[in-house]
């Protein structure tokens, strides 16, 4: 009884491609920031119910260490944002 | 030989962790028993979060021998290493059982309640697009560094507000609201305990960090 | 089975809500309302789609008693633990860099920090 991940998954993946819309349009680099982030979020999501999909745990260590290198990255462009680096 | 935290705490947060320096003339006791907690509490989280990462893989109740013993070498290694690194502070507050007992409490309880009311507001502001954004100020009130990051993190997750900076003199926050009230933009401060709406979040962080 | 109705009612919601969150993104005017939406909403999302995955896991481990799958729940845990605490810090960090680059909330009817000296 996977079918519903496999649609959530789908879907997560089409949000992931609408905010890329906002990492093109978005005026200022702090809205790419935020689309950046967003995407990483989903993609995490993702990740957590492929790891159903596929019956592999291995995805969802994955998305563990995926979130966290996703923090720092996202700390260090905001440090470069606000003129602190 | 613990230089006082200073600067904001949004610098504190985000500032690289470092190493103190520590001198050997100023080995006393206490420093003796203060490092001594300190590989402690290490060693018992770093072996927590092991035997969480762990569980499931033999027959013994959840894990295998071999990765019992692993994970208490590694344990060890790992407070050796990173003891001096993780608990830098002389507070050891937060390593009160009582208290991280109540954190998961406040977490699954109000906080969640007060989570899931924001996002139905959140929500209702995408769909029709009523919104009043403004900064306004909040004194936090918390004395400990822990308090005021809980707190600050509980603003951002929850009720139409996000923590944009803190006061360097004051410790006060400066919270972005997607609907600012009326008669809120003429205040100076608001008090941290009106911006949630059924649960007194400032009462519990108190509870749970000071 | 009742488990697995739980965890495909958490789906429905948390991807409900992620949907939300992006719509909100590409809807509101400027930084601030945008990171309204995203950090409370696909935060919140992303954890219910966590829990589902959790009571499924739990739900099978009850049925099955295989090991793998209360291995699938407490990893999904830790994941969405460090789901909640790093979006809260990354957005506050962004908020943060952004005011002091010079962004102004648009349509603010206050703004405190501005007023602060820097």
């Amino acid at each position: 009884m996977t079918a519903p991940f496999d649609i959530a998954v789908f879907i997560l993946l089409v949000l992931v491609c609408l905010a890329l819309v906002r990492l093109v349009l978005g005026p200022t680099i702090a809205d790419r920031a935020v689309a950046v982030d967003t995407v990483n979020t989903l993609v995490v999501a993702a990740l957590i119910l492929l790891g159903v999909v596929y019956r592999q745990v291995i995805f969802i260590d994955v998305a563990i260490v995926y979130a966290l290198l996703s923090f720092v990255s996202t700390l260090y462009v905001a440090k470069y944002i606000g003129g602190e680096l | 030989m613990y230089p006082e935290e200073t600067g904001p705490l949004s610098q504190r947060l985000l500032r690289d962790s470092h190493v103190e320096q520590v001198n050997d003339w100023t080995k006393t006791a206490s420093v003796r028993r203060a490092r001594m907690i300190a590989y402690l509490v290490t060693f018992i989280m770093a072996l927590l979060l092991y035997l969480v990462f762990s569980a499931g893989s033999g027959t013994l109740w959840l894990w295998s021998p071999s990765e019992l013993l692993a994970g208490f070498l590694l344990s060890l290694l790992t407070a050796a290493v990173a003891g001096k690194v993780l608990c830098r502070g002389k507070d050891y507050r937060m390593a009160n059982p009582v208290r991280l007992l109540i954190l998961p409490v406040y977490i699954i309880g109000p906080f969640f309640i007060e989570v899931t009311r924001a996002n139905l507001d959140v929500a209702y502001r995408v769909i029709t697009g009523k919104i009043r954004p403004g900064i306004i100020r909040v004194p936090s009130g918390m004395k400990t560094d822990f308090g005021a990051f809980l707190l600050a993190n509980s603003i951002t997750l929850t009720p139409g507000t996000i923590t944009v900076d803190i006061s360097e003199e004051t410790n006060d926050l400066f919270v972005h609201n997607i609907n600012v009230p009326a008669g809120w933009e003429t205040r100076d401060t608001v008090e941290a305990r009106e911006l949630f709406g059924l649960a007194n979040i400032p009462a519990w962080i108190r509870r749970i960090a000071e | 089975m009742i488990a697995e109705v739980l965890a495909v009612a958490c789906l429905v919601i948390g991807t409900a809500f992620n949907c939300l969150g992006i719509i909100g993104l590409l809807r509101f005017p400027d930084v601030y309302t945008r990171m309204h939406a995203t950090t409370k909403m696909t935060t919140f999302g992303s954890v219910f789609t966590a829990l589902s995955v959790i009571i499924y896991g739990a739900g099978q481990f009850l049925g099955t008693g295989d090991g793998q799958y209360i291995t699938l729940s407490l990893h999904t845990v830790l994941a969405a633990l460090a789901l909640a605490v790093t979006n809260a810090i990354g957005s506050h960090a962004i908020a943060r860099g952004a005011h002091r680059s010079g962004i102004r909330p648009a349509q603010a009817v206050v703004d405190r920090l501005g007023e602060v000296p820097p």
